[in-house]
């Protein structure tokens, strides 16, 4: 509460981005984890809330006759523009945001002060409602090829960094010794381990980071692990090993003395760069392409201009190769494959989890997706804190990885629209909360735990709303692998998380809430029936108890266009 | 003429068919007088029939004594027939070249088309003007239906009954009609039940470098307005534009004459542009070189979204001035039968649900297109692959339908019709066995005597087996106004059309027939649940021990 200097402001003006004419004049309040704008309209309660730790950037612009501008940029791309009369006023919203905006210590995180109302019981089961380890016993491990490794359980191996988790999956021929001498010729001693076992054909996906080879340097036991990892499918004599960096950066590193696998050294590898760009490339370009979005009442020339220099489609579509270039070695070619980039927790979390996607049906289950995000970003040190800017930090250090990730899954949900157990509301909730602190998940502390709630268990509480009504598991577009045409026409300028809050912009009637209704109409329709068949032939019974009318919902916005509501065609008898 | 003369091979054994998407297929090759044909000569095989008029232009390409021809169709389709044989291939070529370019009219393919299936409503009769007027009677009585141009002396674009202010006599028509372009004087376009406000079309004022003005045409447009009130001049020209086009002897209307109208300038651009933007935009989506900068460049400069942006924000501001400012509108441009029928057109989408319906629409095209003399024939001549420099080509029609689909996309359960109905329309525009879009207007079809002779496209489509298959299972009747926004990001490459050919739309088709599914399941529960529920009354009424105490 310490730094709020001004808790309340009168006759504060939101401008709408589009059209002048629509912007309110309210109050605007100050809390210690939300700033709240209410509209003073008599008879509406208009209540416009921003979540501190969601606030990206706040801007103050000089004074104007009507007053001070401050312009607030959240991580979920809101983007607000209030007019406030005073500058002083301005001036102290502008420094207590500034400061609320960005916590310096863990402890000032939303996680610690959100209090929904659970028990304390019921709050720790959230944090048993994912298990990793199910999700490798679903991939048939441990069996004779892949073994628990010992060697992390706490955290030993991968020192001086704790970024691999206490389970990991290893060969069953790689001995401790040649998992340490491995762990000590990769950069934050993040050796080759499991990601993803096929267990059809035996080709796994495994990361790591990048070798330390330098010009020149070998390493034996890095050398034998990967020839474990080799041996570990029998059905293929050589694996690939993708370093997912361009080519230049890697050699740059060699001068560091890191760099990447020399083909002569090991035996049976294939060597490929992808040459996906690393964390300031992508977050310069998608501040470039965030500033298309923001322009006011552009061209069409300026939008397709400002998103073609953004590069950023070009940046999705390099990971989305990527990952289908690994997922058709381990489906198609049966050969195991071995990710690495620098560190090994940016854009190897993304083409694995990528590739993961496109092999296995149950990470495009809702479940599935909790489980892959886990297991591939959670689990294996993705710098959730650091990317997303949740403490005060280094600013180079902020890149949008996830949400490339969560991008290219929604990239094939548009071509595969049966495919998905989800819907594209699920993957903007999740990139939401990722950013907001609400939940511990994406939090690197050990406290978290004991103290905070799982977005997971709030998610699957809530799956009704996240439910894609396309999907049937049984649909031949749901099985297997996945094969995405990556023509670049074939992508598309994701509106509905860039432009989330630009209401106008997105269709005005939504097919998938009206089939959503459609459905639970069948539903209560089939419930009626079977309730007559029981009471058994002859006897005509309509349960009728339980029937609610289904509107059919409509996102008609300022009440212009929307479906109407349709009553139901049943009269009651 | 005889066809036979131009097919100098008419048929070549061996010959393979590689289309995209699809397995090649080897077979005969035959030439006919209006179709291309390879057939497998096999059961189950499916043979591909193409209408020569549908071919926009080959090309050849030899690799030692196997030529290669590639037919590129005016559906933007491109496929290639591998022929053994120099001198077949060569033969085949120039044939197609002779057949696909034929002028004279009445050799085109609906004058011998006889149709397979039952015509239940000729749709050459659906869709008359005074049909049309009898809907407006019923509403106002304001306007009656002028025989002015009964031998289309006074317009010859323009159908012989026209609707026109009631009190404006057709000697004042005749009057306007010379100050206006082609002969076009203002007539009603749309009436906006809800206020009683009218859309009209025209074509531009000749006003000339000096400023020549026309009594009976302020006086025509005029008695469109209500006592007090002012109206909208949209012209779909810049204002430079328009000042150019005096130089010519066009012009626009000027406050002094006409001090009741309130001028606005869009900017939309004229059949040449577009006709260039068609082809560029054609050519990006087929460049496979795979680079994304490369293909976000060639999107953008093709502006063929620019063109499509700028056309549905003029509908919008005429739609708006009618409905949101209470006020009535003449649309007009230079000619008035490209870019105003554009306008006028997508305004009745947006303002009148009857034009969302599968009929609904047809009417629209008939009315605002067909009848409103939009020259099918000179525009539709040619499409994105054309190799000739273009004469009066132009998608304008194309850019229409593309601007309705915008809309459906936005309105996705407002539509009666789906996505395939627009891409249907857009086929026959270019390349039909039947004879709705032959000839550039309403005289010349009658001179071609087109409803005698062959068949309407309508009289295809308005039978329950395609009805089925063109409706829209998400529709649900809108009573309202609906606004489409025209941001950047609202608007999106219309894929069925452009892509259609270059990306499989296998999953796509699967989750729109999945949505199928979820209706027709529904719809068959309620079935059930109503005929147990009438069961129900009937037993009620019947047995009084089964009523409630």
């Amino acid at each position: 509460m310490e730094h709020i200097r001004l808790p309340k402001v009168e006759n504060v003006r939101l401008l709408d981005r589009v059209s002048p004419r629509r912007s309110r004049v309210g109050t605007l309040y100050l809390t210690a984890t939300h700033t709240i704008f209410v509209e003073n309209k008599t008879g509406v309660r208009n209540e416009t809330w921003v979540l501190h730790s969601l606030v990206c950037s706040v801007e103050k612009q000089a004074a104007a006759a009507s007053g001070c501008s401050l312009l607030i940029h959240c991580k979920n791309f809101q983007v607000l523009h209030f007019v406030v009369p005073r500058e002083q006023e301005c001036h102290d919203v502008h420094l207590s945001l500034q400061r609320l905006s960005q916590p310096e210590r863990h402890t000032e995180l939303y996680c610690f002060s959100y209090k929904p109302n659970v028990d304390e019981k019921e709050r720790c089961q959230e944090w048993d409602f994912l298990d990793l380890k199910a999700d490798y016993s679903r991939m048939g491990l441990p069996n004779s090829l892949w073994k628990l490794s010992p060697v992390n359980q706490h955290y030993k191996v991968s020192e001086p960094t704790d970024s691999y988790p206490a389970d990991l999956f290893v060969p069953a021929s790689a001995t401790p010794p040649v998992i340490v001498g491995s762990s000590k010729f990769r950069s934050r001693g993040r050796f080759p381990t499991l990601s993803y076992y096929s267990k059809e054909n035996h080709a796994a996906i495994c990361r790591s980071s990048q070798p330390l080879s330098g010009f020149s340097a070998r390493c034996l036991e890095d050398e034998q692990m990967l020839e474990a990892i080799l041996r570990s499918n029998p059905c293929s004599d050589f694996m690939y090993v993708v370093d997912t960096r361009p080519k230049l950066n890697a050699i740059a590193n060699r001068a560091a003395g890191k760099g990447y696998e020399n083909e002569d050294n090991y035996s049976n590898i294939k060597f490929q760069f992808i040459g996906i760009e690393n964390i300031h490339v992508m977050r310069n370009s998608q501040q470039k392409m965030l500033g298309a979005c923001e322009l006011r009442s552009p061209s069409m020339s300026d939008f397709l201009e400002g998103l073609e220099s953004s590069g950023w489609l070009k940046h999705i579509k390099a990971v989305l190769d990527a990952g289908i270039f690994i997922a058709k070695a381990v489906a198609e070619e049966g050969v195991s494959v071995l990710v690495h980039c620098s560190d090994g927790w940016d854009r190897t979390a993304q083409v694995c989890s990528v590739a993961c996607v496109l092999l296995d049906p149950y990470y495009r289950t809702l479940r599935g997706l909790m489980v892959l995000i886990e297991k591939d970003w959670v689990s294996f040190g993705h710098k959730f804190s650091h990317r997303c800017n949740h403490l005060v930090g280094d600013p180079k250090e902020v890149s949008p990885i996830i949400d490339q990730f969560l991008e290219c899954v929604w990239q094939l949900m548009e071509q595969f629209p049966c495919a998905f157990e989800f819907n594209a509301r699920f993957l903007i909730t999740i990139h939401s909360h990722i950013y907001s602190c609400q939940y511990g998940n994406f939090i690197d502390l050990k406290l978290l735990r004991e103290r905070t709630h799982s977005l997971w268990s709030y998610l699957w509480k809530n799956q009704a709303d996240y439910i894609n009504p396309l999907y049937r598991p049984d649909h031949s577009q749901t099985q297997g692998l996945l094969r995405p045409s990556t023509a670049p026409y074939c992508f598309k300028f994701w509106r509905g998380l860039y432009n989330r809050f630009d209401q106008g912009m997105h269709p005005r009637q939504s097919v998938e809430d009206y089939l959503r209704a459609i459905r639970e109409e069948t539903q209560q329709l089939e419930e009626q029936l079977a309730s007559h068949k029981q009471v058994g032939p002859g006897v005509v019974y309509i349960h009728d108890k339980n029937y609610r009318k289904v509107r059919r919902s409509s996102q008609a916005i300022g009440g212009r266009g929307g479906i109407q509501s349709k009553e139901k065609p049943i009269e009651s008898p | 003429m005889e066809f036979a003369e131009l097919i100098k091979t008419p048929r070549v054994d061996g010959v393979a068919l590689h289309r995209p998407f699809m397995p090649t297929v080897e077979g005969t090759l035959c030439l006919t007088g209006h179709h291309l044909i390879l057939s497998s000569r096999q059961d189950n095989t499916e043979e591909l029939w193409l209408l020569h008029s549908n071919i926009d232009s080959i090309e050849k390409r030899f690799v030692g004594s196997l030529g290669s021809i590639i037919v590129k169709c005016k559906d933007l389709r491109m496929i290639q027939l591998d022929i053994p044989g120099m001198e077949e291939c060569l033969n085949i070529a120039s044939s197609i070249e002779a057949l696909s370019t034929l002028d004279l009219l009445s050799l085109m393919y609906p004058f011998f088309y006889r149709p397979m299936f039952e015509v239940i409503e000729d749709g050459w009769n659906s869709f008359l003007p005074e049909d049309a007027f009898k809907d407006l009677e019923s509403m106002t009585d304001e306007w009656r239906l002028s025989e002015v141009n009964k031998d289309f002396s006074v317009c010859p674009s323009y159908p012989p009954l026209v609707a026109v202010p009631k009190y404006v006599d057709d000697d004042t028509l005749k009057k306007a009609a010379t100050f206006r372009h082609g002969g076009r004087f203002p007539v009603l376009s749309y009436y906006h039940k809800k206020n009683g406000m009218v859309m009209m079309r025209a074509g531009q004022p000749l006003t000339g470098t000096n400023g020549r003005r026309c009594k009976e045409d302020e006086k025509l447009i005029n008695a469109t307005l209500r006592p007090g009130k002012r109206g909208y001049i949209i012209d779909t020209r810049t204002i430079n534009v328009a000042q150019q086009a005096k130089a010519r002897g066009g012009g626009f209307e000027s406050e002094a004459n006409y001090p009741q109208w309130r001028r606005i300038h869009k900017a939309i651009e004229r059949s040449n542009i577009l006709q260039e933007s068609l082809i560029k935009l054609v050519e990006a989506c087929n460049d496979q070189s795979h680079s994304m900068d490369r293909w976000l460049s060639k999107l953008e400069a093709s502006n063929w979204q620019t063109h499509v942006k700028e056309i549905l924000t003029t509908a919008c501001l005429a739609a708006q001035c009618i409905d949101r400012e209470g006020a009535s509108v003449l649309v007009h441009g230079t000619e008035g039968t490209d870019s105003t029928l554009q306008v006028t057109s997508l305004a009745q989408i947006i303002l009148d649900p009857a034009c969302r319906t599968i009929r609904g629409f047809q009417g629209l095209v008939e009315r605002e297109w067909l009848q409103a003399g939009h020259p099918f024939q000179q525009r539709c001549a040619q499409s994105a692959y054309s190799n000739s420099k273009p004469r009066q080509e132009a998608p304008s029609f194309l850019l229409f339908l593309d601007c309705v689909w915008q809309i459906l996309r936005q309105f996705p359960c407002s539509f009666e019709f789906s996505e395939g109905f627009l891409v249907l329309v857009f086929e026959h525009a270019y390349a039909s066995q039947f004879g709705t879009f032959l000839g550039n207007s309403t005289a010349e079809r009658a001179k071609l005597s087109l409803p005698e002779k062959t068949v309407s496209l309508w009289s295809w489509v308005n039978r329950p087996q395609e009805l089925e298959r063109l409706t829209n299972p998400l529709y649900e009747a809108n009573s309202l106004v609906i606004w489409p926004s025209v941001a950047p990001q609202s608007l999106l490459l219309w894929e069925g059309v452009f892509l259609r050919w270059n990306r499989s739309s296998k999953c796509l088709d699967e989750a729109y027939e999945e949505m199928g599914h979820i209706i027709a399941y529904n719809k068959e529960l309620q079935n059930k649940v109503n005929s147990l529920r009438r069961q129900l009354a009937q037993l009620e009424t019947e047995d009084p021990l089964l009523q409630s105490p």
